[in-house]
């Protein structure tokens, strides 16, 4: 029986629109996104300022889309190097085990006692501030253990399945078992996994901006307005709800997309 | 199941009685005995100050580091002399002195019944123990730099004290300022004791600093009782004790923060007394070149940034001086470039960038006014073809690599003075100074910076510091900005605030008006 998947058809639609959105911002936006006294300071959202200005006159609907197209960009490399590490290494141990089993996840565990944003801290301080591919490199590193984690559980368990032994009797390579065995069938589990590791990736980015140690003003970044907004709430509450809004609207859309999977694979919706 | 249930009859009567104390308290306020003495309408004369930093230094005047434990403890001590709003300097603990014909040896005559907070009356002996206690650098390099050219401090037999300097020194006279202690008193580090109109009662760490009026002190007293120093790291929060009556009083707000206090409040304006500048390399390209340094002076709209920045607060300027400093501030100097796009950019094509070129901006990440008007500089400099793009590094790493290491293209910082002389803001421009982090080379200014420091004629001095800040505004050295403004809230009914061009916060003026 087929039955509809809401929250699937809900968080694909939404972040669709949202990428349609950004990727348009990259080509064109309203205003340059650095442009001051495009209008008064603080005006209040209008026609010709759609999310209003924020206190050097720039149009925050032009930041936004930067923002977020930065922001977006981030998190999708972020999560790519993430997820391809971690998930190698989690195959490997999983697959393996043995000694390289025990040394890496005990690596992991170390790695792991760290919250991944106090480790991406030190990373960055490590690297040098300021720039975007810098964020990406500390931001990934942070999350290669638990995606390494949750590769290493999935391979482990499917390591006895039938399948496997019959690939490994008709003498299949390892190599062969691993990514065309072994990894499709990994898939409901890591796919949730990377939507919530992209969620989390870009609320990351955002606490690095937020924390002026990500994306350099004056490039926009969600974060980066966000601690600006902070001291500005009475005075001009929209800049805080439209930097806010868009990561709420990014996070929750591919949030969605993530319950969606997870309950297609139950069966349940 | 016993235990448990004896357990919460007890949390039951715990709750009771805090009620009953919460009933209690409510009744309380304000306390009986004063309602009796004064009538509730009248308020005490009191007032809480917050201040953003805990005074965690060591309180001992001669080892303070930290220039927000000097700004309060200001109000405890006094040396022989001390600063007045103006910049002058004048008699505190001396009552009058005389220098030698060779000018090396200064002589006070000590103020009568001066007393410390502990009762003693202040002695020639104590001076001598004060003076020579900076001098020798008992126990640590904070002790007062300029007294390490002091070679004798004597006690005369009529009462007065002399202090002798190795050479003729001009800028001598406002290291005085420097606190005159108790001698063999041990505890000022945490227990410290001054001649100030305030002494100091108690500190709670991380909580509160509370002062209160030293009744026998030998000038005009404060007009409060007691001032409570509340220590509030968060700039939000404090704006919300503001908001609720918590707090009387804040020094260095941001204009957004301040635009949000109301009705409640006046809005003082001081200056922070710092030399805002975007700070070139002049020792390397294509800042080694005066066309370049003037085009940036002229692509640079100062009063936009004020307006965009800083909500239209800020004193401009035009070279390194402050207005603060009135007698060797230079006016003249401050609208010397005015901005003009078409001038900037035919500078840029004698030059040899009709087309612009890539610079880089080095701005310390943990200050936002710095950042703030870094951004707009990026932004102006777009209409004249340059492409600047910020680097924000950390504050040690500024340290380390553009002001020591001179590493950088360009930066946005504001520099302060140490002492109340101009050599202070001027020093660092002469070329072999250790502190020329813009790597500024230029003989005539070398020259007069020797000439000033050998003049001994006020007039004259003055005269050629302001020759010194025309040459630096004629090489357009660096891209002047501002003086950022001090915003200080204060509750209306507190009058008496008053500015000084140093980092202090005087709290023996301010007063409730009847």
């Amino acid at each position: 029986m087929k039955r509809r998947n809401g929250c699937l058809t809900a968080g694909l639609l939404l972040t669709g629109f949202m990428v349609l959105v950004i990727l348009a911002g990259f080509f064109r936006t309203p205003y340059d996104p650095a442009a001051m006294a495009t209008g008064p300071k603080f005006d209040a959202p209008s026609l010709e300022h759609l999310l209003g200005t924020d206190g050097f006159g720039r149009d925050i609907f032009s930041r936004v889309l930067q923002g977020a197209g930065n922001t977006l960009s981030i998190a999708l490399a972020t999560v790519a190097a993430g997820a391809v590490c971690g998930t190698a290494a989690g195959a490997v141990t999983g697959y393996f085990g043995g000694w390289v089993d025990r040394v890496l996840t005990r690596l992991n565990d170390a790695l792991t006692a760290f919250p991944s944003i106090l480790l991406a801290l030190v990373i960055i301080s490590i690297v040098g501030p300021g720039k975007k591919y810098n964020v990406v490199l500390a931001l990934g590193l942070a999350f290669i253990p638990g995606y390494a984690r949750i590769a290493r559980t999935a391979f482990a368990s499917l390591r006895e399945a039938n399948y496997v032994k019959s690939a490994q009797l008709m003498g299949a390579s390892h190599w062969r078992i691993l990514w065309v065995h072994i990894l499709p069938n990994t898939l409901p589990v890591l796919l949730p996994a990377l939507t919530i590791g992209f969620n989390n990736a870009v609320l990351a980015e955002a606490s690095m901006s937020y924390l002026s140690i990500g994306v350099t003003p004056p490039d926009a970044s969600l974060g980066y307005m966000l601690s600006e907004a902070q001291s500005m709430l009475t005075v001009a509450p929209w800049y805080a709800l439209g930097a806010g809004g868009a990561i709420i609207l990014l996070v929750f859309g591919v949030g969605l997309i993530g319950a969606g999977l997870q309950s297609r694979d139950k069966g349940v919706v | 199941m016993k235990t448990r249930r004896i357990t919460a009859l007890l949390l039951a009567g715990a709750m009771g009685l805090a009620l009953a104390g919460c009933g209690g308290d409510a009744a309380r306020t304000p306390a009986p005995q004063e309602t009796l003495q004064q009538g509730p309408t009248v308020r005490p004369n009191e007032i809480t100050v917050a201040i953003a930093q805990d005074l965690d230094d060591s309180l001992d005047p001669h080892m303070t580091v930290a220039a927000g434990t000097k700004e309060i403890m200001f109000n405890v001590f006094e040396g022989l002399v001390k600063p007045t709003p103006d910049g002058d300097l004048v008699c505190a603990v001396a009552s009058d002195y005389t220098v030698s014909d060779d000018r090396t040896t200064y002589t006070f005559t000590l103020r009568d019944g001066v007393r410390f907070h502990n009762g003693q009356t202040v002695t020639a002996e104590d001076v001598v123990w004060s003076i020579r206690r900076c001098a020798d650098v008992e126990g640590g390099s904070s002790l007062v730099e300029a007294f390490s050219a002091v070679t004798d401090v004597t006690a005369n037999a009529d009462g007065t004290v002399s202090i002798t300097i190795a050479e003729p020194d001009n800028e001598f006279f406002s290291s005085l300022t420097a606190a005159i202690l108790p001698r063999d008193y041990a505890d000022q580090a945490t227990a410290p004791v001054g001649t100030g109109p305030f002494r100091y009662v108690s500190r709670s760490a991380q909580d509160n600093v509370v002062l209160e009026r030293f009744e026998d002190y030998w000038g005009t007293p404060a007009k409060l009782d007691r001032v409570t120093l509340k220590i509030m790291e968060n700039p939000d929060s404090i704006l919300m004790s503001l908001q609720s009556g918590a707090v009387d009083l804040c020094a260095h707000m941001t204009s957004n923060r301040a635009a949000q206090l109301g009705e409640d409040f006046n809005i003082a304006e001081g200056t922070m007394n710092l030399v805002q500048a975007l700070y070139l390399n002049n020792g390397a390209e294509p800042f080694d070149d005066l066309r370049v340094r003037q085009a940036l002076c002229y692509a640079v709209d100062r009063e936009q940034i004020l307006d965009l920045a800083f909500d239209g607060y800020g004193s401009l300027i035009g070279s390194s001086m402050y207005p603060a400093f009135g007698k060797y501030f230079d006016d003249s100097l401050t609208n010397y470039y005015t901005h003009n796009v078409d001038k900037a950019k035919a500078l840029l094509t004698e030059a040899g960038y009709p087309d612009g070129f890539e610079m880089t901006i080095t701005v310390p990440s943990n200050y936002t006014p710095h950042i703030d008007a870094a951004q707009v500089i990026a932004e102006q400099l777009k209409a004249v073809g340059i492409n600047a793009k910020l680097e924000l590094i950390e504050w040690g790493a500024w340290l380390s690599d553009v002001y020591s290491g001179r590493q950088f293209q360009s930066t946005v910082v504001g520099l302060d003075a140490s002492t109340m002389t101009a050599r202070a803001l001027l020093s660092r421009f002469e070329s072999t100074a250790k502190r020329n982090f813009v790597n500024y080379v230029n003989e005539e200014y070398d020259a007069l910076y020797r000439q000033a420091q050998i003049t001994y004629d006020d007039a004259e001095q003055t005269r050629l510091y302001k020759e010194l800040e025309r040459n630096l505004t004629e090489n357009a050295v660096n891209v002047y900005i501002q003086d950022l403004a001090d915003l200080v809230a204060v509750r209306k009914g507190l009058e008496g605030l008053q500015f000084y061009p140093i980092y202090v916060l005087d709290l023996s003026t301010l007063g409730w008006v009847k």
